[in-house]
């Protein structure tokens, strides 16, 4: 684990088209995204509409749909598409060597 | 010079260039130096290999007999010969001495450098699997592994080639072409992942298999077998394929032992900078031994950046690396697969996507702000230089956007023209549908004949209605034809399709579809994979089509089917398991309460349908909560799913003293029969003992009400926002009957409703005469429904529970990382 990203695993345990979570004691889980073309993204596992739960929803394209109520976010920008509006906060991801890391200052505000 | 060379040239004072490899980059970095200073340095070249410089990418063709080794020559002897260069071939260098700055080699020669350019590129990466080391398990590396594989081939037999990647496929291919028998096993769902999506990885695949190899997907290699040599490749389901020849091909990993001995910064590569200079000032690395910005490539074009930043830097004029977009192409003759930049979607990013599956094309170009940011081409790859350009020059292209998916030629030629001046244009002898063979005047004289709407010329004249690629031309020739009077059609199943629901389910019947991205692809969805309506009704159909054979798509699921649960407003599941006809026990009643207090469930609840609801469990609780209602005897109730719920009953003949059967058995016989089956929807029974009704089936979607003379069967009720009492369907003598009159109905309802269609607005939909017509009359056409049901179910009544509460699936229900900030500020 190095200063600014945190380690959280290989890229592969993230099915396609899947969601895994990375728990943050005091604070919302952070939702990993892997989307069919094997891209991944990282959201405040919140919907911005009713506080779903993202990591749950169907994967697709670049869009993952809120389980509860079935708004569509951008997996990039976290802002809900079509008519609704709102916007769940990113957290920056990067993939290296196959292990997916997440920005270290964001997961702290995530707790905070 | 400081240092004095041990094998000098004599005479030579130009400061001299060590090079580790003779490979593409090694060399192809001197070509670089050569070019911009001919004379600047006095160069040795080492190579482990005992050949002159070749081009590594072209092995494949070798392999597949299109090229023979001299074809691949990139420098030959009189290169080394002309520009002074020494080469040193078939010793690699062992060891590196940065304070007295010499390298020595595994034949024991040392010698001093000036500058050192490491270029040892990258190793096949082998699986730690037993069996590795058995002989005839080899990497796609080089020559020598092309010589092996040419060998054993001559001797016949079977290959497994280990990775569905670009090197793997290759080396299939080549092997297939040689006669062996090829299997690939690859890890991930779809071949070639990283550079495909998923629509043309399944054409991929399906053409690999037309070819004659065998792919298994989602197959993880467990041990390599044999005494002496390698016999066969086992995999971790048990599976074992036998194998002469063992390729592995599942990645590279850069080749820095060397490096890291020297103790040179090294992360997965050698760590350079902008000009390609280790930690070490003196010491410099280009190829796919290196790490540049945490990135490590495998690809060709990143290296002939990497050898210009590194000459610009040593002579002249340091311009520095910067990584730029990557394109790739499958070297298999007559496949054609292009893929480049970036095709994830996100942001802003647009697709435009084209199929046209009787020529077995994908085409998938990503725009964002009008500019290209990648693509994936299928069966048509002529375009994919055009595409990558325009990526790279990042130029908008809103003014050709509307006739960029057809390619250069389309929409370099002006503006695109009214796509429906063309079609007025067209003669009327043109073929429209070349599936089912309209011409254009076949298409008009159906309008003519009254067919207002695209559905009624579907059915009119299947103009469109087999793979709906020319669904646009008939759109246009109705408004042609007919103005503003075309009648919108029957609602489409989404906005990735042109076709109903109804139209899909008869398609994938009629041409066998096996997969969701092959639906996808035959029937020209314009979406890369779908969306949150048309992936789950796709993964039903075909699970109700290929019962046994069809592998549901969990991701392809809602939450609530994908967790055996159902998700509630806080994140937190109810879960509710089945109590048979809504009979229950002592054992049962303590271990639910047992659960309740074990894992501090906030509420248990009576639910409508006679069994018990526990809620406020955490998600990865789930599967111990399953465990301990298993070992009580109890299973999954779905009562979150698209399936059979409940059988309600009354306590009938045995209790009731107005009870004229036992419906109380025969709820208990039903659900036993039942359950564990998938539907469009969910599916509610009950079965009440006397018409006094007390287990409500009039408003079930099977109900069956018991009277003195038999049982009266009745269908399509609902109790939810529209309450509908039911239909008498029909009525029976025996319990036997009974049951199969359920089957066959549940049965009908499976194979021709909607998916999230109900039975009674099926029934409203379709009529009860209708569904009677299917059940009643013909004996044996109801005994076949009644035994598709069956046989379906001997697939479906495993219990999800008890596979997830045996460890199955984990993923699902634990999180990848847990987080406490407290440890890392600490």
């Amino acid at each position: 684990m190095n200063g600014e990203w945190l380690d959280i695993g290989w890229v592969e345990e993230i099915p396609l088209r899947g969601s895994r979570t990375v728990q943050v004691t005091g604070g919302d889980d952070i939702a990993l995204f892997r989307t069919g073309d094997g891209q991944v993204f990282a959201l405040l596992d919140r919907c911005p509409h009713k506080h779903g739960r993202l990591s749950q929803g169907i994967v697709h394209g670049g869009a993952v749909a809120c389980p509860l109520h079935n708004w569509r976010i951008s997996l990039a920008t976290g802002e809900a598409l079509g008519e609704d509006r709102g916007c769940t906060p990113t957290v920056p991801v990067k993939v290296t060597g196959g292990r997916v890391l997440i920005c270290r200052a964001s997961t702290l505000s995530a707790a905070a | 010079m400081k240092h004095e060379p041990v094998r000098a040239s004599e005479g030579d004072t130009r400061e001299h260039l060590i090079v580790v490899g003779n490979g593409m980059a090694g060399c192809r970095a001197v070509e670089e130096l050569l070019a911009r200073d001919p004379a600047r340095y006095r160069v040795t070249i080492f190579g482990a290999e005992p050949l002159v410089n070749y081009n590594r990418i072209m092995l494949s063709p070798v392999l597949a007999g299109e090229k023979t080794f001299d074809d691949i020559i990139i420098n030959g002897a009189d290169w080394y010969d002309d520009n002074g260069i020494a080469l040193v071939s078939g010793d690699p260098v062992v060891a590196i001495d940065r304070a007295a700055r010499t390298v020595t080699a595994r034949s024991g020669v040392t010698m001093a450098y000036d500058r050192l350019l490491i270029a040892t590129g990258s190793d096949p990466f082998i699986i730690p699997v037993p069996g590795r080391d058995l002989p005839g398990v080899i990497g796609f590396r080089d020559m020598k592994d092309v010589e092996h594989m040419l060998a054993a081939a001559e001797r016949g037999g079977s290959a497994v080639v280990i990775g569905g990647g670009l090197l793997g496929l290759e080396a299939a291919h080549g092997l297939s072409l040689r006669g062996m028998t090829v299997t690939v096993l690859h890890i991930m769902p779809t071949l070639m992942e990283r550079q495909l999506d998923e629509a043309a990885g399944w054409l991929l695949k399906t053409a690999l298999e037309a070819r004659g190899q065998t792919i298994l997907t989602g197959a993880d290699t467990a041990a390599i077998v044999g005494d002496g040599r390698v016999e066969a490749v086992r995999l971790k389901d048990g599976t074992e394929i036998p194998a002469d020849l063992v390729v592995m091909a599942v990645g590279i990993r850069p080749s820095v032992a060397l490096a890291r001995e020297a103790g040179l910064d090294v992360g997965r590569g050698i760590r350079v900078d902008d000009h390609m200079v280790t930690s070490d000032p003196a010491i410099l690395s280009v190829g796919e031994c290196v790490e540049h910005d945490g990135q490590v490539y495998g690809l060709v074009a990143p290296l002939w950046d990497m050898c210009r930043a590194l000459a610009d830097g040593l002579v002249g004029t340091p311009g520095g690396y910067r990584p730029a977009p990557t394109s790739t192409k499958l070297k298999v003759a007559g496949l054609d697969v292009f893929s480049a930049g970036d095709f994830s979607g996100g942001d802003g990013a647009e697709d435009i996507v084209l199929r046209d599956a009787a020529r077995g094309i994908y085409k998938r170009v990503v725009v964002r702000d009008d500019r290209i940011v990648g693509a994936v081409l299928y069966g048509d790859i002529a375009d994919g230089n055009w595409y990558f350009d325009l990526l790279k020059k990042g130029e908008s292209v809103a003014d050709i956007r509307d006739a960029l998916i057809f390619g250069q030629a389309f929409a370099a030629g002006g503006a695109p023209a009214d796509p429906r001046a063309a079609v007025a244009a067209l003669s009327d002898d043109a073929e429209i549908c070349g599936c089912n063979g309209v011409s254009k005047g076949g298409v008009l004289a159906c309008i003519d004949g009254g067919a207002h709407s695209l559905d009624a010329v579907r059915s009119g004249c299947k103009a469109s209605a087999s793979c709906g690629s020319c669904t646009g031309i008939v759109e246009s020739l109705l408004a042609l034809r007919l103005g503003g009077e075309v009648e919108a059609g029957p609602k489409t199943m989404c906005r990735c399709t042109t076709f109903g629901h109804d139209d899909v389910r008869r398609e994938i019947v009629a041409q066998g579809m096996r997969s969701i991205p092959e639906v996808m692809q035959r029937l020209h969805w314009s979406t890369p994979d779908g969306c949150s309506s048309c992936r789950p009704a796709l993964n039903y159909y075909l699970l109700c089509a290929l019962p046994g054979e069809y592998a549901d798509d969990q991701q392809s699921r809602f939450v609530n089917e994908r967790l055996h649960a159902n998700i509630q407003k806080d994140g937190t599941y109810s879960v509710v398991p089945r109590m048979w006809g809504g009979i229950t026990s002592p054992r049962e009643l303590r271990a639910i309460a047992d659960v309740v207090e074990k894992y501090d469930a906030p509420m248990v609840k009576v639910t409508g349908g006679q069994r018990l609801d526990i809620f406020g469990i955490r998600k990865e609780d789930l599967p111990a909560v399953w465990r301990d209602l298993n070992a009580a005897g109890m299973v999954s109730g779905h009562a979150y799913g698209k399936a059979l719920r409940t059988v309600k009953t009354c306590v009938g003949s045995e209790w009731c003293r107005f009870g004229t059967q036992d419906s109380t058995g025969l709820g208990v016989k039903i659900e036993r029969a039942t359950w564990g089956s998938w539907m469009p929807h969910k599916f509610k029974i009950a079965v009440s003992g006397c018409p006094r009704n007390c287990a409500e089936a009039t408003i079930k979607d099977f109900g069956i009400v018991c009277v003195d003379s038999g049982y009266e069967l009745h269908v399509g009720g609902n109790g939810g926002i529209k309450v509908r009492a039911t239909d008498l369907l029909c009525k029976v003598a025996t319990e036997a009957e009974a049951m199969e009159m359920c089957a066959a109905f549940i049965q009908l309802y499976r194979e021709e409703a909607r998916y999230l269609e109900r039975t009674a607005p099926w029934i409203e939909r379709v009529g009860l005469a209708y569904v009677q017509s299917r059940l009643l009359p013909d004996d044996i056409a109801r005994a076949e429904l009644a035994a598709r049901f069956f046989f379906s179910q001997r697939f479906s009544q495993d219990d999800p529970w008890a596979a997830r509460a045996g460890g199955a699936e984990r993923e699902h229900h634990a999180p990848m990382a847990r987080f406490r900030p407290v440890e890392v500020v600490a």
